[in-house]
């Protein structure tokens, strides 16, 4: 085998440069075709999606009661995805209830492929560019945590060549945005998936959704939906729409492409509101600085005066978390779950703790959290408004003000409340997806899962608080695995302008009608009704609704109770600790003028003490304000996103997938009952169970890993750590000690 | 805060059994006192201190000492702030002097078992604390003061008797013994055997009484190797005894030999005996030197021998201090878990319960008997037979079959509770003192964690266990043996711990209990499973509040509802069928509360 391995890099030099592109040519196309029809029973390709490069005799390696298997079949890769066909057909029990119609299980999309390396001689290399030699195993990480093993050496050497080659040039060479997947997609799909309208999610692209989302939190009195950014003519980091507070002329937004303005996010129902801003560009002329700092002074008179109450300006770009922080992090806690084998898992398992410390991941969580805890102070306590500042406003931002609004408007803690919410924070304010993701491949350093860290500070409080939100961690699970699916668009650009210059026509080769994209939120796509169900709480209770006659529009299904006054209440009298006080304090940190002063004084810091302890006292109102846990042992690893994949940590039988089957099962008996007995299902009782409850398998076959696979390890055997004991440092003197102190005598 | 909590379950129990007690809960509360008083409790003394709470900072109040608890009642709100047990207390030291400057600088820190300090500092004038002081020990520690220890005053009367729960002859019928193999012996009827076992034992068929008092020379404190458990099906069994007395010059014991190639030979499905010895391998070859020692493979032929490397119960001792430094007052933030695994707690769960996987399975898959035990086979012998065979054995899954499950493995085979707990002794400091029973709890608390739906009981189940391992109210865990019970006639003198649980054992009940019988459990002994059980060792800790689970709450609700519709679906069918004039065909009236969820009905 080594032999081959060295002739095929041989081979590969010599021969002519290999070309890339002509996985792509037309006349490469056609002489896939007809391989492509013999294989038409097992590849199942998206409309659009082409067939690049295979090889067959592969063997994909399978982790069964700690030794390895493999199973042989074809590899593939098309523009779409890299997929596995193994000659074995699945045992038709082994079929997860939990399917995605779009990505099966042995499929990879190009834009999930995180690191691909190669074995030579046993040794694990990073491959990259072109290789001199092809390496006798492809080991595969997946953005979503997976690790496939797919062993080459009883692939034809020209087979591993272009599979290798191909899979690496496919994944991880630069791409042009046009060049994605989504729009071949939604060039062949044009005709044939009528656009489904996304009921109730709104998706903040027209002047009259931001009109309404200003309605729902009643902060239409101070602030307005502008249209002045209509075809992108002031900023085209900007919406076409958003809102601003309804004194501001709206020249001035134009004034510094969009900079400096107080942009509205979300009002409080005490008509506190949280708005963001971009900063300023940095000068360093005097005399635009003077400008600036004029022009400022101006928005802020504006903002200061009354009805608005005071803002609190908070500067995201210092003293809180750096995307490269997040960047690090991130990257070495991912690398925890990335295990090659049953060796590695036991090994890195005794010191699991320390690991996952270092990689700080926890603690960047912990910071967001307490970061919308402090705001969520200043609006609800202090009945101040927020004015988040960060230099394209665009990132943590995003995630500071979606996770206050997650925490405050239970309206956020529905689906089509937290989908309208990432549309307005996420998409609509212009996160940069394509880049942070790094789907072009264009650049690494870009690449911050911004996105996924809200996720997982979302995913903290639907754990510490399950009845308080619609959807389940599953729900955020798969909607982090859309992530890496290039058929829908919501995270396939940098800003709603990128998406309508990509998609207008202008520049297309189909210059006719602008393309239909898919959004993520039909999950209908990916996901049968069935399989869908999992994606809705049981547990959670709406809200009861409040008497009949007030019901009218199709707002007030969301609509909070507003008990307070919409003018400017100066305290609000549930809570008014320390009153004066923080005023006083505001005022002083105001007088010195913006953000940076801000550092965190005791005083803020008792109050958010405060603010928390006494929150943490009650009992949690689930329609209320809703606060997560800090402390340390209540910020935990998302187990269902992180450990899914891996059979070590797989409880066969146990696990929340357990729990989840004797509610569903309780919930569609009653359900049942309800029908005997004569009586329209009860909201809240069997409603949840929705369409109907999906057939869930005997829990005897349910793991931990529910719902992403069954029971993967076919035996009873219980897997056994490997590694052994720690030394216990300092403590040998006891460890070595007798039990107990008594002579046994008869020696 | 025990028997606080204690006394509201109790609130839920039936309505119609209260008859001769002085209230339900057996909590007498007279008004004037403001103080719950048991049966058989009296009151010592009261004070007017200042509780320093660790959380919300100096509580004027009034602390009440009975011979059972220590209560406190703050002067501002009228609301009780401490309910504490005497049992609890491990140590009582004297803080600040008469000079001592600085506010609250002078009073009384007790530190207590349950993972908690107290502190109160009293008036600087007089020796105000001096006679709190010397009330307090005498009651928290009433052994070094001759007076008897309060499950003895306890007069509380319970509708069931919790000692009937364990009888070893009807446990071991279950299990199918005495069969063709293995007898039951009354050898040990009065302790001559071995003094720290029960006295009804099984041992092989074939081994005569005068064979096991030759074993029992070569055995350390004559522990001789006995049946726990056998498997229902492949009849392997789980044998629990104490290390051989080998010494350092390797001494050999042929009946010792003999016996155990008989209790090998009841299983014919494999040639070897697998003998699971407990300790790192280090300790074990250290033991020879005090006259210890393990089976060697030159004088046990055929036998296996495999050492699970589980520490010592000093080891134990120090980690959970460690584990008490990072939650208590506070808990750690930010280095959370370097903290938490600084303190080796996880560790050892993952070690024991890695141990207990390999018995269960050896016995389950592996066909072969095992043999387990560490230096005297009480302290890690009893955590690896009682784990095994909780996750062999659905029954002792259930309420009452853990009862019985603790009863034999812990209590009647000679855990040293007295010593390791240190129930009314004032030696705080004593070594022989060791979480080794808080050790095994909290492993089947990880265990029900993974299998949210294999156990009858609750968390609180688990915790109520702990409280009364310290609280002294009851006799279950008192005495280091069944000898010393007996002498002291405990089970006459006074009440059981599952009389209280088991009078009350709705509160106990995992609503999710799908009970599945042969079903075996393995947990993931893997740390990544593994967790700090926050509701119990943080449980102090106001900000760490304990919920109730709001999935259970759910999940109770719905089955309300269910029960609610299957009575108006009966009460729907018997209108029809009186309709019909055929009431007969009318199902029987359901149980209340149907104990397990049937999917169907």
């Amino acid at each position: 085998m080594l032999g081959k391995g060295v002739g095929g890099g041989g081979g590969g030099s010599r021969a002519p440069k290999p070309s890339f592109v002509s996985y792509v040519r037309p006349e490469e196309i056609h002489t896939n075709e007809k391989e492509a029809a013999e294989k038409e029973v097992t590849l199942h390709l998206l409309p659009g999606e082409q067939l690049l490069c295979e090889a067959s005799t592969v063997l994909k390696c399978v982790q069964e009661d700690s030794c390895q298997r493999g199973v042989c079949g074809k590899l593939v890769c098309t523009d779409f995805k890299i997929a596995f066909l193994g000659d074995e057909p699945a045992l038709e029990g082994d079929e997860t209830q939990f399917k995605n119609k779009i990505v099966g299980a042995n499929d990879i999309t190009l834009h999930c492929v995180d690191q691909i390396y190669g074995v030579f001689d046993e040794k694990k290399k990073t491959l990259f560019g072109q290789l001199k030699r092809y390496p006798e195993k492809l080991i595969i990480h997946c953005k979503d945590l997976r690790v496939f093993h797919f062993c080459l050496r009883y692939t034809k050497e020209e087979e591993v060549k272009r599979i290798v080659s191909g899979i690496i040039h496919h994944t991880q060479s630069p791409k042009r945005l046009k060049r994605l997947f989504l729009f071949s997609y939604a060039a062949a799909a044009h005709s044939s998936t009528p656009a489904s309208p996304q009921k109730h999610t709104v998706m903040f692209d027209t002047l009259e959704d931001w009109r309404g989302e200003l309605e729902r939190t009643r902060g239409n009195m101070k602030y307005k939906a502008v249209s002045v950014n209509e075809g992108y003519r002031v900023c085209e980091r900007l919406p076409a729409y958003f809102a601003v507070p309804a004194p501001l002329p709206e020249d001035s937004v134009s004034r510094f492409q969009g900079h400096g303005v107080p942009i509205w996010c979300w009002s409080y129902h005490n008509g506190c509101a949280l708005l963001k801003m971009s900063a300023l560009p940095k000068e360093q002329d005097e005399a635009v600085l003077q400008t600036h700092r004029s022009f400022l002074d101006g928005v802020y008179r504006v903002i200061h005066r009354p009805p608005y109450e005071m803002v609190r300006t908070e500067d995201l770009s210092s003293n809180f978390l750096s995307l490269p922080d997040i960047q690090t992090a991130y990257s070495k806690f991912k690398q925890l779950f990335l295990i090659d084998n049953s060796a590695e898992f036991w090994d890195t398992d005794i010191k699991w703790f320390s690991l996952l410390e270092s990689s700080s991941w926890l603690d960047i969580i912990r910071r967001c959290l307490k970061k919308a805890i402090e705001v969520a102070e200043c609006l609800d306590a202090q009945s101040t408004n927020v004015l988040l500042v960060e230099e394209n406003a665009s990132d943590l931002c995003c995630l500071v003000s979606s996770l206050v609004q997650v925490m405050m408007d239970p309206h956020c803690r529905t689906r089509a409340g937290f989908q309208s919410l990432v549309q307005k924070e996420w998409v609509a304010g212009g996160h940069c997806f394509l880049d942070r993701c790094n789907h072009l491949r264009q650049s690494d350093k870009e690449e911050v899962p911004v996105f996924l860290l809200f996720l997982d500070c979302v995913w903290q409080l639907v754990r510490q608080h399950p009845p308080a939100f619609e959807f389940t961690e599953t729900y955020l699970t798969v909607l982090s695995d859309s992530l890496y699916i290039p058929i829908f668009s919501t995270f396939f650009f940098n800003s709603p302008h990128q998406k309508e210059t990509s998609t207008g026509g202008e520049g297309l080769d189909v210059p006719s009608a602008p393309l239909h994209l898919l959004t993520v939120w039909d999950w209908s796509v990916q996901f049968e009704p069935e399989a869908q169900t999992l994606l809705q709480n049981p547990l959670y209770v709406e809200k009861p609704k409040l008497d009949k006659s007030q019901r009218k529009g199709t707002h007030l299904k969301h609509q909070r109770q507003l008990s307070l006054p919409l003018t400017q209440s100066k305290s609000s009298p549930k809570r008014g600790f320390f009153r004066e006080e923080t005023d006083h304090l505001i005022k002083n940190l105001l007088g010195k003028r913006i953000s940076k002063l801000i550092n965190y004084s005791d005083e803020l810091q008792d109050n958010f003490r405060e603010f928390y302890d006494s929150w943490h006292s009650r009992a949690p109102d689930y329609h209320g304000l809703l606060l997560p846990h800090v402390e340390g042992p209540e910020v935990r690893v998302w187990a269902q996103r992180y450990l899914r994949w891996i059979p070590e940590a797989q409880i066969p039988g146990g696990g929340a997938g357990a729990l989840a089957s004797s509610l569903l099962g309780v919930m569609e008996e009653v359900r049942r009952l309800q029908e005997r007995v004569g009586e329209r299902p009860q909201p809240g009782a069997g409603a949840g169970a929705g369409a109907g409850t999906p057939g869930l398998p005997r829990s005897a076959r349910l793991s931990s890993l529910f719902p992403f696979a069954l029971l993967q390890r076919p035996s009873a055997k219980p897997l056994l750590p490997t590694s052994g004991w720690k030394a216990l440092g300092g403590e040998d003197d006891l460890a070595t000690r007798e039990d107990e102190f008594v002579d046994l005598g008869e020696v | 805060m025990a028997s606080a909590s204690t006394s509201k379950y109790n609130s839920h129990s039936l309505e119609n059994e209260s008859i001769k007690r002085t209230s339900r809960d057996g909590v007498n509360r007279d008004l004037s006192e403001a103080v719950p008083r048991l049966p058989g409790e009296t009151r010592i003394t009261d004070k007017e201190v200042i509780y320093i709470c660790p959380f919300n900072g100096p509580i004027k109040g009034r602390v009440y000492i009975t011979n059972y608890r220590l209560y406190l009642r703050s002067l501002e709100t009228d609301s009780a702030l401490l309910d504490v047990p005497l049992g609890v207390i491990s140590r009582i030291e004297k803080m600040g002097g008469a000079t001592s400057r600085g506010e609250n600088s002078y009073g009384l820190d007790i530190t207590c078992k349950d993972m908690r300090n107290l502190r109160f500092a009293l008036k600087q004038e007089g020796h105000s604390r001096r006679d709190m002081f010397e009330i307090l020990t005498r009651y928290a520690f009433p052994l070094a003061h001759s007076l008897p220890i309060f499950a003895f005053l306890n007069e509380e009367k319970f509708n069931v008797d919790g000692w009937m729960v364990y009888n070893p002859v009807e446990e071991y019928r279950r299990q199918g013994l005495p069969n063709h193999h293995w007898r039951i012996t009354f050898i040990n009827k009065c302790y001559e055997l071995c003094d720290t076992y029960p006295p009804l034992l099984v041992v092989p068929f074939r081994a005569t009484d005068e064979d096991l008092k030759r074993v029992a020379t070569f055995r350390s404190r004559n522990r001789i190797p006995v049946l726990s458990w056998i498997h229902p099906e492949n009849k392997t069994v789980i044998v629990r005894c104490s290390q051989p007395l080998v010494g350092m010059s390797g001494k050999r014991n042929k009946d010792d030999e003999k016996y155990l190639d008989v209790i090998r030979e009841t299983n014919r499905q494999i040639s070897k005996l697998t003998i699971y010895d407990a300790r790192p391998s280090v300790n074990a070859v250290a033991n020879k030197a005090t006259g210890g020692g393990y089976e060697s493979d030159d004088a046990y032929h055929n036998t296996e021998l495999f050492f699970l490397d589980i520490h010592n119960i000093h080891v134990m001792r120090e980690s959970l201090k460690k584990v008490k430094d990072i939650v208590y007052p506070n808990v750690e933030e930010s280095h959370w878990l370097s903290s938490l695994e600084s303190t080796h707690w996880l560790e050892h769960i993952k070690l024991i319960l890695t141990g207990a996987i390999q018995v269960a399975d050896k016995v389950s898959s592996g066909r072969s008997s095992v043999l387990v035990h560490c230096s005297d086979g009480w302290d890690r012998t009893a955590q690896l037979t009682s784990l095994a065979m909780l996750m062999l054995d659905s029954f002792y899954r259930s309420i009452e079959g853990f009862e019985i499950l603790v009863q034999k493995e812990w209590i009647s085979f000679g855990h040293k509770f007295a010593s390791r707990i240190g129930h009314g002794d004032k030696n705080h400091a004593d070594a022989d003192r060791s979480p080794i029973f808080l050790q095994f709890i909290d492993c089947v608390w990880q265990m029900s964690k993974q299998f949210p739906t294999a156990f009858e009981f609750n968390e609180r189940f688990l915790m109520t266990i702990l409280d009364h391992l310290y609280s002294c109210r009851f006799g279950t865990f008192l005495y280091n043996c069944e000898s010393a019970r007996e002498r002291q006639k405990v089970t006459e003198r006074t009440a059981s711990l599952w009389s209280l649980i088991n009078s009350n054992k709705d509160t106990f009940k995992n609503p999710f209990y799908t009970k599945e019988i042969n079903r075996v459990l393995y947990p993931v002994a893997s740390m990544r499973h593994l967790e700090l059980w926050v509701n119990y060792y943080i449980r102090w800790n106001p900000r760490i509040k304990q919920q109730p689970n709001p999935v259970e709450q759910r999940y109770m609700e719905l089955l309300a509802l269910r029960d609610e519709y299957i009575k108006r679906l009966e009460e729907l069918q018997l209108a029809n069928s009186a309709k019909l004039s055929d009431p007969s065909t009318s199902p029987s009236s359901p149980s209340q509360m149907l104990p397990h969820v049937q999917t169907h009905f």
